[in-house]
């Protein structure tokens, strides 16, 4: 299975592009939402860094992973994204001040206003996968959605994303699952988290069909999501989705990869990044000029910049709140304990 | 009326909920055609379909984790697993999910779901099928954990579960599915899922038990009884959260407490229900609380079962001990 792309690294068309990639509007939104998620990013860690957000994983160079997936979602599909798709999540209608609440340390920024249905992120490496095949099942029933989650190449490792992707194949459930392939685990690096030759090629297992993409080409992520949401929307079961990136940025802020990591592969890397090469084909193709990317890079930054200040405006919950959605009903045995928290 | 064990008011309770919810779905390791290994869904799969009973892949990290994304989604799934000794795999998604999802999201998604499971010892099953780790389980904050000790309990604490808008485990005393029956009958009604039941009053002695271990329990009351002691006898029911009310009340009202579980003593649920005693009951209680229990061991394979296995002799025992201390 080769690793299939529409731009190359500068911008150049290697084959036909799908007709979405043909309409310039959609492939402005595309690049608006990966710029959005690179200003989200940095402003992310400036807050990070300066103590005034928890430790947060950057998505540096993982944009079109996360965009392209949402963008070929319908709104009433279920995202269950891992903790590095933010460009997704801000795409489906997350908003930035609920994200930096949520990386701030406040569970209200799981309370989204958005996509109500969506999952948060799932922390635990691959346990959002058998969520993903439970919501497929409750969609089956009622023949309405797709479920689609994402996680890293680490996660196809562990137990669940193989258990979870057997199911799904065993009972054609409505689902889609993504591989963010940014070469690193923390420190190991892919070559050394599997033997197998492709990420993809792990579908073989389940009976599904796996496709490798580059995902640095946020055509090429969505069209391929868009095929396999397809797929599962017939009724034809799901797909597993490699798309094939490269993580710019440490593993987390707590993170140093220095340590294990060489810089000039990073280097090396970030003439492959997905903002550019879209960026190049919008110069070349669609008339955008230094004017509407200042513009751009303008409305992103007072956009995050204003969300980061409303974040930082919001006052905690008060320590009672620890209790307020434990249980349906708090049962009497831990009232008691929620009385001794107080409003503190 | 007919009697029906506890298997059977399982069964009935299971039937009951997937024809009043249409919801209600069912799923797990051979609980279709086959029934489940105990027969606790036997018929279910021919009377609602295998859309609704389904037999899952052998995994139980999907059956729990399924649970969550179905729960989230709108249904309320009812998971079998098939025995506790390998639930370990499910708790990942039991405490880090399915008990978490209404907090993390300000109960904006939540977790209707019961992950039913059988219990204990007791009847010569191979190693790994006879554990009772349920501390483990009432230690995770959002989860509810119910051990139903008669049939009619079964019926209405698992209709209860089901109706919970919260993760509830349900672990079945295996020990108890088919010792023997009483009449259930199918009304539909739940019983309150965090209440515990004063089986019998009494005034010298409170025993508090749950699951099998309310069978010596009750064997132990009724010898104290030809001896002149008045013991009450108390089904705790629910592990988590824990009915400290009732618990209370009943050591203020005798003042001597001896608590019964199979599983092992450290850091057993005897050791928070003695904890609150001390720290709620002083003044009434007479003499220590007192707790007999499964030792620290492995659990042994059946040959050892019966040694391991808290006798009604070491309860009484414990009994006469606090009731000679004062």
């Amino acid at each position: 299975m080769p690793e299939t792309a529409f731009l190359d690294a500068r911008g150049e068309v290697l084959r036909d592009l799908p007709d979405f990639a043909r309409e310039p509007e959609t492939l402005r939104a595309l690049y608006t939402a990966m710029v959005r998620a690179r200003t989200f990013d940095a402003k992310a860690i400036a807050l990070q860094r300066t103590g005034r957000l928890g430790t947060y994983a950057s998505s540096l160079g993982q944009e079109a992973v996360s965009v392209g997936v949402a963008a070929a979602m319908a709104e009433e599909d279920v995202f269950l994204p891992s903790f590095r798709e933010h460009g997704g999540q801000l795409w489906r209608g997350v908003t930035p001040e609920e994200l930096f609440l949520y990386w701030g340390g406040d569970e209200r920024g799981n309370d989204f206003a958005g996509p109500r249905q969506d999952f948060p992120v799932c922390v635990p490496v691959a346990a959002q996968f058998p969520h993903a095949a439970g919501v497929a099942l409750a969609m089956q029933q009622t023949g309405e959605g797709v479920a689609v989650a994402i996680g890293g190449d680490g996660a196809t490792s562990k137990g669940d994303f193989y258990e979870a992707l057997n199911v799904v194949g065993a009972w054609d459930l409505p689902a889609v699952f993504v591989i963010n392939n940014n070469q690193w685990a923390i420190s190991m690096p892919r070559t050394e988290q599997t033997r197998a030759r492709t990420l993809a090629d792990k579908a073989v297992a389940a009976g599904l069909p796996g496709e490798q993409v580059d995902g640095n080409d946020v055509i090429a992520v969505r069209e391929a999501t868009a095929r396999a949401i397809g797929r599962a929307r017939g009724g034809e079961g799901g797909t597993l989705v490699e798309c094939v990136s490269y993580r710019l940025g440490d593993h987390t802020t707590a993170d140093d990869a220095s340590r294990y990591r060489d810089d000039a592969e990073v280097s090396a890397h970030w003439k492959e990044e997905p903002l550019i090469r879209l960026r190049n084909h919008l110069v070349a193709e669609h008339g955008w000029g230094k004017a509407e990317e200042d513009a751009l890079l303008r409305s992103c930054h007072d956009e995050i910049e204003a969300a980061a200040e409303r974040y930082l405006a919001t006052a905690p919950q008060p320590a009672r709140a620890m209790f307020a959605h434990l249980y349906a009903s708090l049962p009497e045995d831990v009232a008691a304990q929620a009385g001794e928290a107080g409003d503190g | 009326m007919a009697e029906h064990t506890m298997i059977d008011a399982i069964r009935m309770a299971l039937s009951r909920a997937l024809d009043e919810d249409e919801t209600v779905i069912l799923f797990g390791q051979d609980i279709g055609i086959d029934g489940g290994v105990f027969r606790a869904t036997n018929g279910l799969m021919q009377r609602f379909g295998s859309g609704r009973v389904r037999d899952t892949p052998l995994s139980e990290t999907v059956i729990a984790g399924m649970c969550v994304g179905a729960a989230a989604h709108g249904l309320r799934p009812v998971a079998e697993i098939q025995f506790m000794g390998f639930l370990y795999s499910a708790i990942d998604q039991l405490a880090n999910h399915a008990a978490r999802l209404r907090n993390r999201t300000r109960g904006r998604l939540s977790c209707p779901m019961v992950l039913r499971a059988p219990f204990g010892g007791g009847i010569k099953a191979p190693e790994h099928h006879s554990e009772s780790m349920e501390a483990m389980l009432a230690h995770i904050p959002g989860l509810r954990v119910v051990v139903p000790g008669s049939p009619t309990r079964a019926y209405g604490l698992l209709l209860a579960a089901i109706r919970d808008p919260d993760p509830v485990v349900f672990l079945e005393p295996k020990r108890l599915y088919r010792a023997g029956g009483e009449p259930v009958e199918d009304t539909g009604a739940a019983l309150p899922i965090e209440q515990a039941e004063v089986l019998q009053e009494g005034d010298d002695v409170t025993l508090i038990s749950w699951g099998a271990m309310l069978t010596e329990a009750r064997e132990a009351v009724e010898t104290l009884a030809d001896e002149g002691i008045s013991a009450e006898l108390v089904d705790l029911s629910s592990l988590k959260p824990i009915d400290r009310a009732t618990l209370r009340a009943s050591v203020e009202k005798t003042g001597r407490c001896v608590i019964v579980h199979e599983a092992p003593l450290t850091a057993g649920l005897g050791a928070e229900i003695a904890a609150d005693l001390a720290e709620h009951c002083l003044i009434s209680l007479l003499a220590p609380v007192r707790r007999v229990t499964g030792y620290d061991t492995v659990m042994p394979y059946l040959r050892l079962e019966a040694s391991y296995l808290p006798s009604t002799d070491r309860v009484l025992r414990a009994v006469r001990d606090v009731m000679e201390f004062a």
